[in-house]
């Protein structure tokens, strides 16, 4: 326990660890001191200077984020002359921002906006720069628009790019009053190693860095009678939408989501954890096959450790930063994919629609979800095979346009066909997710038997940590895996791109000898995906956790190979998981892309 | 005219005896904890203009506990109107070398480095030079420690030393939150000494002479000899070796040319004084002393009555404009506010009243700022806006 040190705060008394600095000791005292630059997640920058207190004795004030508080300190969070210094800054920012509000695609749920009304700036007397610059918004990506007249440079894009992820698409770029966040060489996002996760776009106080939004065109697809609208959802979504509708962090929604989705008119309301399940079966039979190949066939190409290619965020970051290892990607789409895929044959089959007038929308926590449905090498079913992805929080707006009391609305059910999903599916949601439900499926397909861990959660893969490992040894495995017995399978689990650069170089330097990767671009996997509520922190991604591991245990069914649609359709159209349809409906190649 | 003055002058900067390997040989005898009270009790003060006492930095540095100590000389000189280091660094680099030496003896880093100014890339071959002879007498004498010479790009933020480090780590120079400071954490997050060029070379004199030569000269809070970089309306520009402590009309007696309307104390990011003032203010650091003293870097620029106080500080903010590196708020932002303001008061777009507004902005700056940089616009801003109203207005 680090000593306790006294500081007083607005003349009152308090106690606090040594090295807490000022903002955190006034958080515990419950005083609210006003933050921009500020992020859990993240590294204190202390650049915009809205958090100055005054600290008695001292001629200039300090940034409360920045300053560890010290023994005898008497600090002031609200003197008139922090008080005005503040809103002198406030009004900088606002001088200096785009202030068009009502225009703004983050008009209501905008740090700056919240500040300016909090501090009731009812003036602007400064000269309004945002004018005499000449801006363009960059919408060439899919995924993400970037609008710097609307940055107010607190950096936590920046931030965010080097340390969650690791990828440093974006950065600061010259001084001064030409100071800005840009791309290398000022490229377009798209062009770039932008992994279009969207975790910048989950961290900017403001409106500059936002989703690509298709809510417009999802309007119009249901409005459209001769088009039949499925719409699917991803599992972190429901717990995760809550949050946009007025709830706490951490509730599940999926009923309530379900019968949203109904009332906006969607004409079927299906899930995206059904793919999840097919996903594992087929990327567990792809395990199996490689690690048969490696040690029954001792062939020499055969690519190991197998990772998991659910994460589009993570699929574009290996295609530019470790193209050596693409043939270590396992060949499955993303669920998200396989569902497209799958909704354009085997639904419009079975409902007997004619694909070109189905519309298929997803709804993801996830930005680099809408690049990936606009990737060429998404169109095997012939068409599109998902047209539109929007976000959590854009199905929150179209919640509120329809005028939909969520509060009110009765639970509902997922429709059938492509509804029907199990627990295994529910924690892909959850970084470890895939990776268990792989163990509880291939495990079981091995050996006949359910893993060996309480109540089939293996918890060894669960959890926050950056990258996480575990083995898992097979005994008396059926006839036909004899060759696994005893074999240790050994998996690691990783969650932000920066930890999943640590796995990747460690597989580099030939000092990681895992069989399995699991790895999702975004901290938390995707309940802290880019397309999340905002904000989403630490704490916030801890509950969503909670709430999809609560969610698996309440299902009846909690194993992949258990979901008695995807039996049923293995009986009916796929034949067999790896076989000829899935060969070309399921799988596919990724390509190297440049680094800069 | 009949007015009793006495500019004192003196030669110890660039007084050249090629002793150096005897002072360094000698100092090094000695030990560290004597060095550091012979600096401290000569009162020597940072000559960079933010004045730290020297002999403190050196202390908090020896006793900070690390694998690893650096001592950085900030050769970035870019303060408008300042050129006494490139001199320092042509005529007498071994001086700096020793200083940095001793420096290193004194807190136990092996290393050192010269941050140089970009624009002084035609010093670096000669200063590598002596910088090889100097280590040639290193090895001799048994005293580990080497400098490499960083060399800047230009920016004057760099300048400030958290970004001058940030610099040198291969990162973009943004300053950085304080605390900690240098001292504790510094280039590579190890203790760091950081001092500018004359700063050294005043070192090199109290090693050579002892501190109590140092200590008579000057005034109180104010020890010792400063160089001056006089520019501007003068007939004798250059760089001159003064006591601290002299009134600003004895300068202006020296060096103006009969009509000098306003001298410029530390460049840009100093302070304006009309002439009416020139009687009350003193060159020095901040004392105790009756009437005003201003510290500087060095940066003498005097102004007669055929300049422009508006031009004068339309010039100084549209180098802060550009040369803030722009991470902070009140700089960023502030800077561009500052510069439009005064041209749209002078156009008549804004009230005269504007001009409170952005002095009020200024010392909002001045208390907000992260760094040096941004605190200290306020300086020229508003004593040029405050004696010379009429001249931003018509």
């Amino acid at each position: 326990m680090e000593k306790k040190i006294q500081v007083t705060i607005n003349g009152f008394p308090v106690d606090i660890q040594k090295g807490k600095t000022i903002l955190e000791a006034a958080e515990e005292e419950g005083i609210k001191i006003p933050t921009l630059c500020y992020h859990k997640d993240l590294c204190v920058a202390g650049n915009c200077r809205v958090c100055v207190v005054e600290v008695v004795g001292q001629k200039r004030l300090s940034a409360a984020c920045a300053t560890p508080c010290e023994e005898g300190m008497e600090i002031l969070t609200n003197s008139l002359k922090v008080r005005n210094s503040r809103k002198h800054i406030i009004e900088l920012l606002l001088a200096e921002h785009n202030a068009d509000c009502t225009k703004c695609y983050r008009n209501g749920n905008c740090e700056l906006q919240d500040l300016a009304s909090e501090y009731k700036i009812m003036t602007q007397d400064f000269i309004e720069l945002a004018p005499l610059k000449n801006y363009t918004i960059d919408m060439f990506s899919p995924s993400i628009m970037k609008d710097d007249s609307k940055c107010i440079r607190c950096q936590r894009c920046v931030r965010t790019c080097a340390e969650l992820q690791g990828v440093n698409a974006l950065t600061v770029a010259y001084k001064g009053d030409r100071m800005k966040i840009a791309t290398f060489f000022e490229k377009a996002m798209n062009d770039v190693v932008c992994t279009n996760c969207g975790q910048c776009v989950n961290h900017c106080p403001t409106g500059a860095l936002v989703e690509k939004n298709y809510i417009e065109e999802v309007w119009e697809a249901i409005s459209d009678p001769t088009k039949h609208v499925v719409v699917q959802t991803a599992p972190a979504v429901r717990v995760g939408l809550g949050e946009e509708m007025g709830m706490k962090p951490g509730e599940r929604v999926t009923g309530k989501m379900a019968a949203a989705l109904k009332r906006l008119g969607f004409d079927s309301v299906l899930d995206t954890d059904f793919t999840a399940d097919l996903t594992i079966i087929e990327e567990g039979n792809e395990l199996l096959s490689r690690l048969k190949k490696a040690l029954v066939d001792k062939d020499k190409n055969v690519k190991l450790p197998m990772a998991t290619s659910c994460s589009p965020g993570w699929i574009k970051y290996i295609e530019h930063l470790y193209p050596e290892y693409l043939d270590n990607l396992s060949t499955c789409k993303s669920p998200q994919q396989m569902f497209g895929a799958l909704a354009k044959t085997y639904y419009a089959k079975a409902r007997n629609l004619d694909p070109e007038n189905i519309i298929s929308v997803s709804i993801m926590p996830c930005t680099a979800k809408k690049f990936e449905a606009h990737r060429p090498e998404m169109h095997d079913s012939g068409y599109r095979d998902v047209d539109y992805v929007l976000t959590t929080r854009e199905l929150a707006i179209l919640i509120k346009q329809a005028g939909l009391d969520f509060d009110k609305l009765p639970p509902a059910k997922f429709d059938r066909l492509m509804g029907e999903s199990t627990g295994a599916g529910v924690i892909f949601g959850a970084t470890g997710g895939v990776m268990e439900a792989a163990l509880r499926t291939a495990y079981e397909l091995v050996t006949g038997r359910e893993v060996p861990f309480e109540n089939l959660n293996i918890t060894s893969v669960r959890g926050m940590e950056g990258v996480r490992k575990a083995t898992i040894k097979i005994e008396k495995p059926l006839k036909e895996w004899a060759f696994l017995d005893g074999v240790e399978l050994k998996c690691a689990v990783a969650h932000g791109l920066v930890n999943a650069k640590k796995v990747m170089d460690a597989i580099k330097a030939g000092k990681a000898d895992f069989h399995f990767v699991e790895i999702m671009a975004c901290p938390g996997g995707c309940l802290g995906g880019g397309g999340q509520p905002i904000p989403t922190n630490p704490e916030i991604r801890g509950k969503r956790a909670e709430a999809i591991y609560a969610e698996d245990a309440e299902l009846p069914i909690r194993k992949s190979h258990e979901n008695p649609e995807v039996q049923k359709l293995y009986k009916d159209f796929l034949k067999e998981p790896l076989g000829e349809i899935s060969h070309h409906l399921l799988h596919t190649k990724y390509t190297k892309r440049e680094r800069f | 005219m009949a007015y009793s003055y006495q500019l004192k002058r003196v030669d110890f900067i660039f007084r050249n005896e090629n002793d150096y390997e005897k002072v360094l040989s000698a100092t090094i005898k000695k030990k560290p904890e004597d060095i550091i009270n012979e600096l401290i009790s000569s009162e020597l003060k940072g000559r960079g203009g933010a004045g730290f006492p020297t002999g403190l930095k050196w202390k908090l540095t020896a006793e900070s506990k690390a694998p690893k100590k650096y001592v950085i000389c900030n050769a970035d000189e870019g303060e408008p109107g300042t050129f006494k280091d490139r001199e320092i660094l042509s005529k007498v680099p071994y001086k700096v070398l020793t200083a940095m030496a001793v420096c290193g003896y004194v807190t136990g880093a092996t290393e050192g480095f010269i941050y140089l100014r970009g624009e002084y890339k035609f010093l670096e071959e000669e200063l590598k030079k002596v910088i090889d002879e100097f280590h040639y007498y290193c090895k001799e004498i048994n005293l580990d420690f080497t400098i490499k010479i960083f060399m800047g790009s230009g920016a004057y933020i760099c300048g400030e030393e958290t970004a001058l480090m940030e610099s040198m780590q291969g990162r973009r120079g943004e300053p950085r939150n304080k605390p900690p400071f240098p001292t504790q954490a510094g280039y590579m997050n190890m203790p760091t000494v950081v001092n500018n060029v004359e700063t050294l070379v005043h070192a090199f004199t109290i090693f050579k002479y002892g501190a109590k030569k140092f200590y008579d000269l000057g005034v109180q809070y104010s020890r010792g000899t400063k160089l001056f970089s006089v520019s501007g309306d003068t007939p004798k520009p250059g760089i001159y070796e003064l006591e601290l402590g002299m009134s600003l009309q004895d300068f202006v007696y020296e060096f103006g040319d009969g009509d000098t309307k306003a001298v410029q104390v530390g460049g840009a990011s100093g302070f304006l004084v009309p002439r009416k003032k020139f009687k009350d203010t003193a060159i020095g650091y901040e004392g105790k002393l009756v009437g005003i003293s201003l510290p500087t870097g060095g940066s003498m620029m005097l102004f007669n009555s055929s300049r422009s106080m508006f031009n004068v500080l339309d010039n100084y903010l549209e180098f802060f404009r550009e040369e803030s590196c722009g991470q902070c708020t009140p700089c960023r932002v502030g800077c561009q506010q500052l510069l439009l303001g005064i041209k749209a008061v002078k156009r008549g777009e804004k009230p005269a009243s504007y001009l409170n507004k952005l002095l009020k902005l200024t010392e909002t700056m001045q208390l907000t700022a992260k760094c040096g940089l941004g605190q200290s616009v306020a300086n020229s801003f508003s004593s040029i806006v405050e004696n010379f109203r009429e001249e931003m207005i018509y």
